[in-house]
């Protein structure tokens, strides 16, 4: 016990990142267990609704039940950014391990291209990619997952670069391991505890990204709701039901909050 | 010398691949700027004819280089949207859009750095704490929502603006400029967040450093170990950083133009791609990404003059 | 210079504007009379009346453009460019004589040869496509006398007066060679300037021939995110927004007055009836039975709104018939025919719809969500406004929309000539011979009773085959700040901006 707080005391990001993280998770998996309600039942008889124990954070302007929504919102928000950091990460250990560890004109290239990517406004070539693939949950998840590939691809890439120089490495290659087994068994899990606050960091920026694209109308689609669906929604009626926005705004800023303490604190250990 | 001249051709590498890579976009998105343009009452042949006047027809490669020629002389095309001439459409609006950009930017510039000193300097004193934490706070809300709050607070709630009430800079520059103040705050806010955090956290591992306890040793006061030696060491991370976020403010810009119904580029952008408006798109993609890449090659040259370790190079 | 002072001087710039800010604040609002007026989507079409298709740019283009006749806020057909008309016995030549002194824009006079030059480029015939669908039927357009147009048609058609009083059969002068991006009209109102997805500005034309414009200088500007109208609007920086929402209108400050009209238009689940499973007659009918529409009013404007049930709005009250209650809900019903048609199980679908017009947005979620109840799965896609008119109005690339269509002429033809199979934009692919066989005896039948008939066996004809999933009029609320008044309903989808005055102007 008095280890744990001593441990609280040394890094207290971390554990509040996680408290809040762990807090949310439940209040969403609960919504999405528990909650009587389909979240796209529309009832007239409760059109903004005040919040009762009936509807704990009262209804939005069809009649759903906003905790019935914001909870399968924040589910599809967090499914969203799992799946375009997973995207980003895979390709990007891939990319970045193949031009990290052979370096070469390949590497040159890929690595100029990475930075054209990655001078550009992310937001832009999202719409570029949603005009070409349309718009709806699994497009957002492809194009903003490409547009985290070369963010991840650098970081890899220079932690290569750093360990393939380094003495381990060497042994084992003059021990007869072959270069994939370097790669991927040697040298990937000393990187991961970079790799991981990046990751948390990508989460964020895949919450943010996703409210922003929602906001200009190419996220997610109604019916289905997403947390930046929802505020975007929210905003129409922030003259007479301000809660609504609020509610969502609050939610949203808190799984970033959690996450980036989180990110903060794991980057301490690392 | 020679890394400016490697950052000019990686400058128009990028500028060659952002504007090929749109041209491939459009040549894959279904439906055409043909179809877009005539609307109810094309005939195949009307379409056909008017492919062909738009120079749809030619081969993918001679459309792209065609377009890259004449857009470096300073041509655009003509919108298929409006019938006049893109230059002139673009020209009339790149001020805005740059303005917003820039007085972002001064702003993220200004808040950080004082703000990233008196909290690094006064590490444990409660204010810097809320300055701590009201940071990570505005680091975790939406841009565009952040927009709308801004909106709320000074213009329903304060009115110090009118909220939609944008004013062009040829009518009224003072105007224009002072309803910018409000949506660049909403862009500045948490960039200038991060910013502050990225600059404290540099000082004070710049601190710990031997040079540092060093120049205390002989006697320098805090105050001229701060200015003279930390701050020119651990301003560079912050400028890496601010070269960085300009493609952020940048597309923060271009979001939060719609929150506060501002005519920049935009709202020319979502409504152009959504016409295939192509020339419109093409050249304003090329615009910013020659805006952010040059920018970021100012930045690259701040860093050799203040990074002697660099010059040497 | 020391580094504290450069910092010093740094924020002392910074602070500025900040300082500016307040001192320019307090807005003085002079009494020069000038109006900004919000519209959901820049006029994207063209600013050529005679290219002009969507409602929204048709409804602007009235205050710019007249034919040689013009509706009234009545719904009579009036004299405009021309003073008055006589049609031959036979109903084949239409004479116009051309009112004097009527100028364009730019200063010249309208002349007989500018009449001829515009319908003529309307109805096709020197050389290019037809443009306004009604007038393809003329079949020649000669200047009897300097100040005397005949115009002949193939066939009959009595009709025919409100093709022409349509603002987009406007005069325009022939000399005009770039009419999208220099428009020179008759009306009211002059063009000035135009910035892209920003305004559109008007002056008040001084040469005007009619009653002046009581308001000198108009401002279009373009609102196309509708969360943020109401801030607009409430923040003072537009005056007038047309078609709000009722949720848009309930946060309305009290500076502003809400009008409450029809829409006259007719907002339908729009099916394209030429793809699987719409091809289908009771898989529509299915759809029909499901859809509530009394829940969608209920759900998105406060039970305001005509339901109908085929496509005429009642403001053509001598050929509207009511026929809302063709599919009284009933979902068992849906759930038979649906298994009928070979559907037990359901479908999925999507339904496209305009982003920037919110009530559409709004009924669709709510059609959505009825439609589970058949197991049916609707989903939406939000779109760009010319996104929609290209690949839903142009190309018929769509299974499913929720729009208004409107009647672009002051007759009930209007709208119903687009569900003739053939008809150039019939954008849902209607396709009956028994309907297209009824809508060409209109053409042959000069009883007006009889005509009227005709009118009301179509829409019948449309309600029993489920053509779309009707639901209603709009209710249209105006916001008009209290500065104004004079705002005019029009049985058509127009705005008349001369109308609007100062008060006490």
């Amino acid at each position: 016990m008095k280890n744990l707080m001593f441990r609280i005391r040394k890094n207290p990001e971390m554990y509040i990142g996680a408290a809040i993280i762990v807090v949310m998770l439940a209040i969403i998996i609960c919504g999405v267990i528990f909650s009587p309600y389909d979240p796209d039942a529309m009832d007239a008889s409760a059109k903004f609704a005040d919040p009762s124990p009936a509807h704990p954070m009262g209804c939005d302007n069809f009649g759903r039940d906003l905790y019935a929504r914001l909870s399968i919102g924040g589910a599809t928000t967090l499914f969203i950014a799992v799946a375009t950091v997973f995207i980003g990460v895979i390709f990007g250990i891939i990319i970045g391990a193949l031009t990290g560890y052979y370096g070469g004109v390949v590497d040159e290239i890929l690595m100029r291209f990475n930075d054209a990517v990655l001078a550009f406004p992310s937001i832009l070539l999202a719409l570029v990619f949603i005009s070409l693939f349309g718009s709806g949950t699994f497009k957002v998840i492809i194009s903003l997952g490409i547009l985290f590939i070369p963010s991840f691809a650098r970081i890899v890439r220079s932690e290569f670069m750093r360990c393939s120089k380094l003495d381990y490495v060497r042994s084992a290659r003059l021990m007869g391991a072959g270069d994939l087994r370097i790669m991927f068994v040697h040298i990937l899990p000393n990187i991961i505890p970079v790799l991981l606050s990046s990751t948390v960091i990508g989460f964020n920026n895949a919450v943010l990204a996703e409210a922003s694209m929602s906001f200009l109308g190419i996220g997610v689609q109604p019916p289905s709701s997403s947390l930046g669906r929802m505020l975007s929604e929210a905003q129409a009626f922030l003259f007479s039901e301000p809660s609504y926005a609020i509610i969502t705004g609050v939610t949203i800023a808190l799984i970033v909050l959690g996450f980036s303490l989180l990110g903060d604190g794991l980057k301490k250990n690392a | 010398m020679k890394a400016v001249l490697k950052k000019l051709l990686t400058f128009i590498i990028t500028v060659l691949l952002v504007t090929l890579f749109v041209f491939v976009a459009f040549e894959m998105i279904p439906g055409d700027a043909a179809t877009a343009r005539l609307g109810i009452n094309a005939t195949p042949e009307a379409l056909e004819k008017m492919r062909e006047e738009m120079g749809l027809t030619r081969p993918f490669f001679v459309r792209y280089f065609s377009w890259l020629g004449s857009f470096f002389f300073g041509d655009m095309g003509v919108s298929y949207s409006y019938g006049v001439s893109v230059r002139s459409m673009l020209a009339s609006k790149l001020p805005i859009t740059l303005t917003l950009t820039l007085m972002a930017f001064i702003m993220v510039v200004v808040l950080s750095i004082p703000i990233g000193l008196y909290s690094s300097k006064y590490e444990d004193r409660v204010f810097a704490k809320v300055i701590d934490v009201s940071g990570q706070l505005v680091m975790s809300i939406p841009p565009f929502f952040l927009g709308i709050l801004v909106t709320y607070v000074f213009g329903m709630l304060l009115h110090m603006f009118t909220p939609g009430g944008f004013v062009s800079y040829d009518i009224n520059f003072g105007k224009f400029i002072s309803y910018l103040i409000f949506p660049a705050l909403a862009i500045a806010v948490p960039k200038a967040a991060m910013s502050t955090k990225l600059l404290k956290t540099s000082i004070l591992s710049e601190r710990r450093l031997d040079y540092v306890r060093t120049a205390y040793s002989r006697g320098n006061s805090t105050m001229d170990v701060l200015y003279k030696h930390v701050l020119k060491n651990a301003v560079i991370p912050v400028i890496t950083f601010l070269g960085m976020t300009l493609a952020d403010i940048v597309a923060g810009s271009l979001v939060i133009e719609q929150v506060f119904s501002i005519p920049g580029y935009g709202r020319l952008l979502i409504s152009s791609i959504a016409n295939r408006d192509y020339p419109v798109v093409q050249a304003i993609i090329a615009i910013i990404a020659m805006i952010v890449i040059f920018i970021n090659l100012l930045v690259d040259v701040t860093y050799q003059v203040l990074d002697p370790r660099l010059r040497g190079n | 210079m020391s580094k504290r002072r450069i910092l010093a001087l740094v924020l002392c710039v910074a602070l500025i504007p900040a300082v500016a800010l307040t001192a320019c604040s307090g807005d003085k609002s002079d009494a020069s009379s000038k109006i900004v007026i919000g519209i959901p989507q820049d006029l994207e079409d063209s600013l050529d009346p005679h290219e002009a298709t969507a409602a929204g740019t048709r409804e602007v283009l009235f205050n710019v453009y007249e034919g040689l006749l013009k509706p009234d806020p009545t719904g009579d057909i009036v004299p405009a460019v021309a003073s008055d008309y006589s049609v031959s016995v036979d109903g084949f030549t239409y004479s116009f004589i051309l009112r004097d002194g009527v100028k364009f824009h730019d200063g010249t006079n309208v002349e007989a040869e500018d009449v001829k030059y515009s319908i003529e480029k309307c109805a096709g015939l020197t050389g290019g496509q037809v443009l306004i669908a009604g007038l393809s039927n003329i079949e020649s357009v000669e200047i009897a006398d300097k100040n005397l147009i005949d115009i002949t048609l193939k066939e009959p058609d009595m009709d025919f007066p409100a093709y022409i009083a349509n603002t987009n059969a406007a005069i325009i002068p022939r000399s005009n060679s770039k009419p999208a991006t220099n428009p020179i009209g008759t009306g009211p109102y002059m063009y000035v300037s135009r910035s892209p997805q920003d305004n559109i500005v008007l002056k008040k034309f001084d040469g005007y021939w009619g009653t002046p414009a009581n308001i000198e200088d108009v401002t279009l500007k373009i609102i196309p995110n509708a969360d943020s109208i109401v801030m607009n609007l409430n923040g003072g920086a537009v005056d007038m927004f047309a078609r709000l929402t009722v949720t848009q209108t309930q946060q309305l400050n009290d500076n502003f007055e809400v009008l409450e009209g029809e829409m006259n238009l007719v907002q339908a689940l729009y099916l394209n009836n030429a793809v699987k499973p719409f091809d289908n007659v009771d898989v529509r009918r299915a759809l029909s039975y499901a859809v509530d529409v009394d829940n969608i009013l209920e759900l998105t404007s406060e039970k305001k709104g005509f339901p109908v049930g085929s496509s005429m709005f009642p403001a053509f009250s001598k050929y509207y018939i009511d026929l809302s209650d063709s599919y009284p809900t009933d979902i068992e019903k849906a759930k038979e025919l649906l298994a009928s048609a070979g559907y037990p199980d359901g479908f999925s679908f999507s339904i496209t719809v305009p982003s920037n017009y919110q009530p559409h947005v709004e009924a669709a979620q709510v059609i959505s969500e009825q439609l589970k109840k058949i197991g049916v799965n609707a989903n939406i896609k939000l779109v760009e406004w010319n996104t929609w008119l290209s690949d839903v109005y142009t190309a018929r690339n769509y299974e499913a929309t929720v729009i208004g269509v409107d009647a672009s002429s002051l007759t009930a033809t209007a709208m119903l000539d687009r569900f003739v199979s053939d008809a150039e934009n019939n954008f849902t692919n209607y396709s009956d011979p028994a309907y297209d066989e009824l809508f060409a005896k209109l053409y042959i039948t000069p009883g007006d009773e009889e005509r009227v008939e005709i009118y009301k066996e179509l829409q019948k004809n449309l309600a029993e085959n489920a053509a779309n999933v009707y639901i209603q009029d709009m209710a249209e609320f105006v916001a008009l700040s209290d500065k104004y008044e004079g705002y005019t309903f029009y049985p058509l989808y127009v705005q008349d901006f001369a109308k609007l005055k100062l008060k006490g102007q």
